[in-house]
């Protein structure tokens, strides 16, 4: 297997305070992996680096390409869709639009379409409210929503800021078991970051710990899940 | 009965003109948050590089439509130049860059075509519309204009994949960037079609109020009120204002003796003020409320 996205080094600034030092890591295509840790490790701020939303240098290489260096719009225009903490849903428009947002980079204008129709398939609740205003939509419909809307950019590599966060429990596992279906179906590469620690080395099939801005561990998610340390930390058993 | 229905409708001639100005000011607040001062100063210039075509031979409506052209093309650059460098600054620089814009290009068009007052013309014609003795037939095509273009907007933001961005950049930037969109771009171009909607109305406004370099002063100031009462989030509703602000002014200087039209301006700019003590989000606005 080929690495799909390598990063080298990363390290990331909020003005001057510096919040990754030295990370590194690598997905491999196809893959489902989870980068797990506490509040404030840095796994957000890994997401928005690589999306080159926040200031970081180091080496990130996508596909062979560094991208280190292209603005935000550009780099998800490679195929690097990333749904965001918070869910970004533009709350204002229809769940329709959401979902043709989500292509609007896209230039085979024709297949949109037959995406939005897919998209439906996986995500049944959507097209019961597709005319209504996204905002108005439950939290579990509208990471659901998110989701969708990411994978309308027909990605390579999505991903995932913690998707678990403030829904329950039961729509939590069926997020996850669409996304494992996704990973798996349409192969695209995932890269998820999650608090819920369990249910993401259930789903993932490598994990990477990370504690204030470096990588402290890292393999397969079975081994990780049953390692002493992370169990007490993360797993609470 | 007949000088009450005169005066509205006179109103919503005029107010076709403030809904205009009004739409101008909230693309570009939608876009980056701030009032654009300059606003009546662009589209004075652009209604002063309509006549200058006209000198030169150009027909009304070739000039019409250059003129809407380079207006469109004007306030890109004037974006690219002026205010993409101002994005990230405090809003007093940019409320500096606002005013110096407004000065400088109050000046140089008094420097090219000077002070005086120049007739306007109209492509309408000026006798009654339709044989009634209410409105003209140039108050009639602004309204028609107006609600022509009005249109044409609906239809670009509601059904294009342009508008779909614009409105997404719009709203919620961070999104719009992870979707793909260029959002500096989107801006920009909010900017141009700010500049053209204004030179429409610089152009059907005017054959009334005659052109010179301050023609759009008070203009403006309506356009504000009618943007500050439909909601300055709200393109509908700066529509609306428009309208009502338009209709508002002349009822008040026909029916309230001692209103002349020395007095209706400070009614806009108290206007302005009753509606932001009131009700801030305006008629048609969303209040906007900020998770802590």
């Amino acid at each position: 297997m080929t690495a799909m996205l390598n990063v080298k080094d990363l390290r990331a600034y909020y003005g001057q305070v510096q919040a990754l030092h030295g990370l590194s890591f690598s997905l491999n295509e196809g893959s489902l992996t989870t980068l797990l840790g506490a509040n404030g490790a840095g796994k957000t701020t890994t997401l928005r680096a690589i999306c080159n939303m926040v200031r970081s240098t180091g080496a990130i290489e996508f596909e062979g390409k560094p991208i280190g260096t292209r603005s935000t719009e550009n780099v998800v225009r490679l195929g690097i869709a990333h749904v965001p903490q918070g869910r970004g849903t533009f709350t204002n428009m229809t769940v329709e639009e959401n979902l043709q947002l989500g292509a609007i980079s896209r230039s085979d204008k024709n297949a949109i379409g037959a995406d939005i129709e897919r998209m439906y398939e996986h995500f049944p609740v959507l097209k019961q409210r597709y005319t209504q205003q996204a905002g108005t939509l439950s939290g579990g419909e509208q990471q659901m929503l998110a989701v969708a809307r990411a994978l309308m950019l027909r990605p390579r590599l999505m991903l995932l800021d913690e998707p678990s966060f403030g829904l329950a429990p039961l729509i939590v596992r069926d997020l996850f078991r669409i996304l494992g279906k996704i990973n798996r179906e349409e192969k695209v590469t995932i890269l998820v970051v999650e608090q819920n620690a369990q249910l993401a080395l259930e789903l993932a099939d490598q994990a990477y710990v990370i504690e204030t801005g470096r990588i402290v561990m890292s393999g397969n998610a079975k081994d990780i899940a049953n390692n002493e340390d992370v169990r007490k930390s993360y797993l609470g058993y | 009965m007949e000088l009450f229905a005169n005066q509205v409708l006179a109103g919503i001639a005029t107010g076709a003109i403030y809904a205009c100005m009004a739409l101008a000011v909230v693309m570009i607040y939608q876009a980056i948050d701030h009032l654009n001062f300059a606003q009546g100063e662009m589209a004075m210039f652009s209604t002063f590089v309509s006549w200058q075509l006209m000198q030169w031979g150009v027909p009304y409506w070739g000039a019409f439509v250059l003129t809407v052209a380079f207006s469109f093309a004007a306030g890109i650059v004037i974006e690219r130049l002026l205010f993409k460098p101002l994005a990230k600054a405090p809003i007093l620089t940019n409320v500096a860059g606002f005013i110096a814009l407004y000065a400088i290009i109050n000046s140089v068009a008094g420097l090219i075509w000077d002070f005086t007052i120049k007739q306007y013309p109209t492509p309408f014609g000026s006798s009654p519309f339709l044989g009634s003795q209410l409105i003209s037939t140039h108050q009639a095509g602004m309204i028609g204009i107006t609600l022509l273009m009005l249109a044409l907007l609906f239809f670009f933001f509601r059904f294009t994949r342009v508008g779909l961005a614009m409105r997404a950049a719009a709203s919620l930037p961070e999104s719009a960037r992870l979707v793909g969109i260029n959002t500096s771009w989107m801006i920009a171009l909010g900017w141009g079609m700010a500049s053209a909607i204004g030179s429409i109305a610089g152009m059907m406004i005017a054959p009334v109020v005659f052109l010179e370099p301050n023609m759009m002063l008070g203009v403006l100031i309506y356009g504000f009120a009618a943007a500050v009462l439909g909601g300055l989030t709200s393109p509908f509703g700066a529509v609306m204002g428009g309208f009502l602000v338009g209709i508002f002014e002349n009822l008040v200087g026909t029916y309230i003796p001692g209103v002349g039209n020395e007095l209706k301006l400070p009614i806009a700019l108290a206007l302005i003020i009753v509606v932001l003590v009131v009700k801030p989000a305006g008629l048609f606005g969303r209040a906007i409320v900020k998770r802590v």
